[in-house]
């Protein structure tokens, strides 16, 4: 058994962001909340948004879930924070492009530790793990 | 014993390699595979013998019947139920379980009486009771599970009173394998007035069902988990019962006969059975039943119990695995529902599958038990007929490599 597929899906800075996860926790006040599970397999993530003149100040996040799940939570609430609503809501759309195979415009922003997640869309059941931070995020900045 | 070549011969789908690797499929409790025998059966059926059934006349209109009906008594036989007029072909268990509780339960069930389940019911038995409740004001009551993940016939007497009209239970758990005594049960829901409904989806697969001697009320279990295709499946109801019962779909194939205002029904079965009904997957379940009693569901049994006692044997020799349910494997399926340390379930399953192993990962439409069991998903193999102890080796094998590749990372 070889570890090369696997390699593909689990890089170490994925593992990392589960290890480690960022911004892991809950903004206290002021906050739009976001509650979001997946059903079909019981991932649950409690998103919290601080939006102050139409850009994120802060992005914590708790929850349940996959390697998957988890470290794509912590690496979105780490490239959403200081963004406007219209970049957040962009980012989102770009993400939801990468899982899906689909081309996006790579220079427009720096996503890097989200890069690792590409490997993701080879593994078409895994897809749902990692959206589901991201389907969170754009509900919150879109009901701000 | 299975001849394990054999078997494993009538199922195409099983000769096939998976990421590189040969197909070991333990997902059997979610949908099993399909022989030949079922495969041909139906096609037999598209290629010679299609038609619409009940509508007489021409010939291929009554082979269509025939066999149709011919399936029908196979289920009878199978379940050993007194007339063909108490089974009811439907979609699957899911249909069955809503249909006694729109049916029966609607015109039986009031304000304040008690409908009985337990804590590891699928939601296909929890949903259509707790919406029942719902509209009637009636109490949903839970048996509790004993540390085991068994129940307890001294806590399903404490559960059960005066007030009970339905108790509605699966007879083996698709998450803890527990083989519930339904028969006790149902005993006990009489002594009380209540009426017995049986979940039997993972039963029907794998255990011989005699309605007769468990004496139940209402049964419901799937075809596709037995060998026959999807779409198919059957709910058993004592004949006094359904007769006094309202059908819950009108239409077609129904009705006896239709008035500008008002309407009659069909006697028992048919009644039932609104629109063009299943006829080639009723065909593919008579298959199936051919096929499970020819090898003999004692002898499917007895592989199960083997497999499950393997299975835990060898799954308790890696370090940080839970197995959740009995252990002693004659209270139990053949399946086995485990977690790994602190490896997430769907990461032990994309492990597993990138080495061709089919494993089932999340919370087996069982939330209540996840929260009972106090967890969020587990990871669930599950065997049948065509599997064998080699099998079982690749999962504990699948496992090490995910055990090492997570404790590596982390």
């Amino acid at each position: 058994m070889s570890f090369n597929n696997l390699d593909q899906l689990y890089r170490s800075v994925i593992m990392d962001h589960y290890k480690n996860p960022r911004n892991k926790g809950e903004i206290d006040e002021g906050a739009v909340t976001i509650d979001m599970n997946n059903p079909t397999c019981g991932d649950r993530i409690h998103l919290t948004l601080q939006v102050e003149d139409g850009i994120v100040k802060d992005a914590k996040f708790d929850g349940e879930g996959c390697s998957i799940s988890m470290s794509s939570a912590s690496m979105m609430t780490q490239i959403v924070k200081g963004k406007t609503v219209e970049e957040a809501e962009e980012l989102a759309d770009i993400f939801s492009k990468m899982m899906l195979g689909e081309e996006f415009d790579e220079d427009k922003y720096d996503l890097g530790d989200v890069e690792a997640l590409q490997g993701v869309a080879k593994f078409p059941a895994r897809i749902k793990c990692a959206t589901l931070a991201w389907k969170a995020m754009e509900k919150g900045v879109k009901a701000e | 014993m299975l001849n394990h070549k054999e078997i494993r011969s009538y199922f195409p789908i099983l000769d096939q390699e998976i990421n590189g690797h040969p197909l070991v499929y333990l997902d059997s409790a979610a949908t099993a595979q399909k022989p030949r025998q079922v495969i041909e059966a139906i096609e037999h059926y598209y290629k010679t013998n299609n038609a619409n059934v009940h509508r007489g006349v021409h010939t291929l209109g009554n082979r269509a019947t025939d066999d149709y009906e011919g399936a029908r008594d196979k289920v009878r036989k199978f379940i050993n139920a007194a007339s063909t007029k108490e089974i009811i072909f439907m979609r699957g268990t899911t249909t069955a379980l809503n249909t006694v509780a729109s049916g029966y339960g609607r015109q039986n069930i009031q304000e304040g009486d008690e409908i009985v389940i337990t804590y590891m019911e699928h939601h296909s038995n929890i949903i259509p009771w707790q919406q029942l409740a719902k509209e009637k004001g009636a109490v949903l009551k839970y048996i509790d599970l004993e540390a085991d993940g068994t129940i307890s016939l001294e806590k399903v007497r404490a559960t059960i009173t005066a007030k009970t009209k339905i108790v509605s239970m699966m007879m083996v758990s698709n998450v803890l394998g527990t083989i519930n005594p339904i028969k006790e049960v149902t005993k006990i829901a009489h002594e009380n007035g209540a009426i017995m409904v049986v979940d039997a989806a993972q039963t029907a697969p794998h255990l011989v069902i005699d309605v007769q001697d468990l004496d139940c009320d209402f049964l419901a279990f799937s075809g596709h988990k037995m060998c026959a295709p999807t779409g198919i499946g059957v709910l058993y109801g004592k004949q006094t019962l359904l007769e006094n019962m309202e059908p819950v779909e009108f239409g077609g194939e129904m009705i006896d006969f239709v008035g500008l205002y008002e309407s009659t029904w069909k006697e028992l079965p048919w009644k039932f059975e609104g629109g063009t009904p299943i006829i080639a997957g009723a065909i593919g379940l008579g298959a199936a039943i051919d096929f499970l009693e020819e090898i003999g569901l004692d002898n499917i049994a007895q592989h199960e119990h083997q497999l499950a006692r393997y299975a835990m044997d060898e799954l308790a020799t890696i370090d940080g695995l839970t197995i959740f349910g009995p252990q002693d494997e004659m209270k139990r399926c053949g399946l086995v529902t485990f977690n790994l340390d602190d490896v997430h379930p769907h990461d032990v399953a994309t492990v597993l599958d990138m080495n061709g192993i089919a494993v089932r990962a999340g919370h087996h439409c069982a939330q209540p038990l996840m929260k009972w069991l106090d967890v969020t998903a587990t990871a669930r193999a599950s065997f049948y007929l065509y599997n064998n102890e080699e099998d079982i080796d690749a999962l504990v094998k699948g496992l090490r490599v995910a055990k090492e590749y997570f404790n590596d990372v982390f």
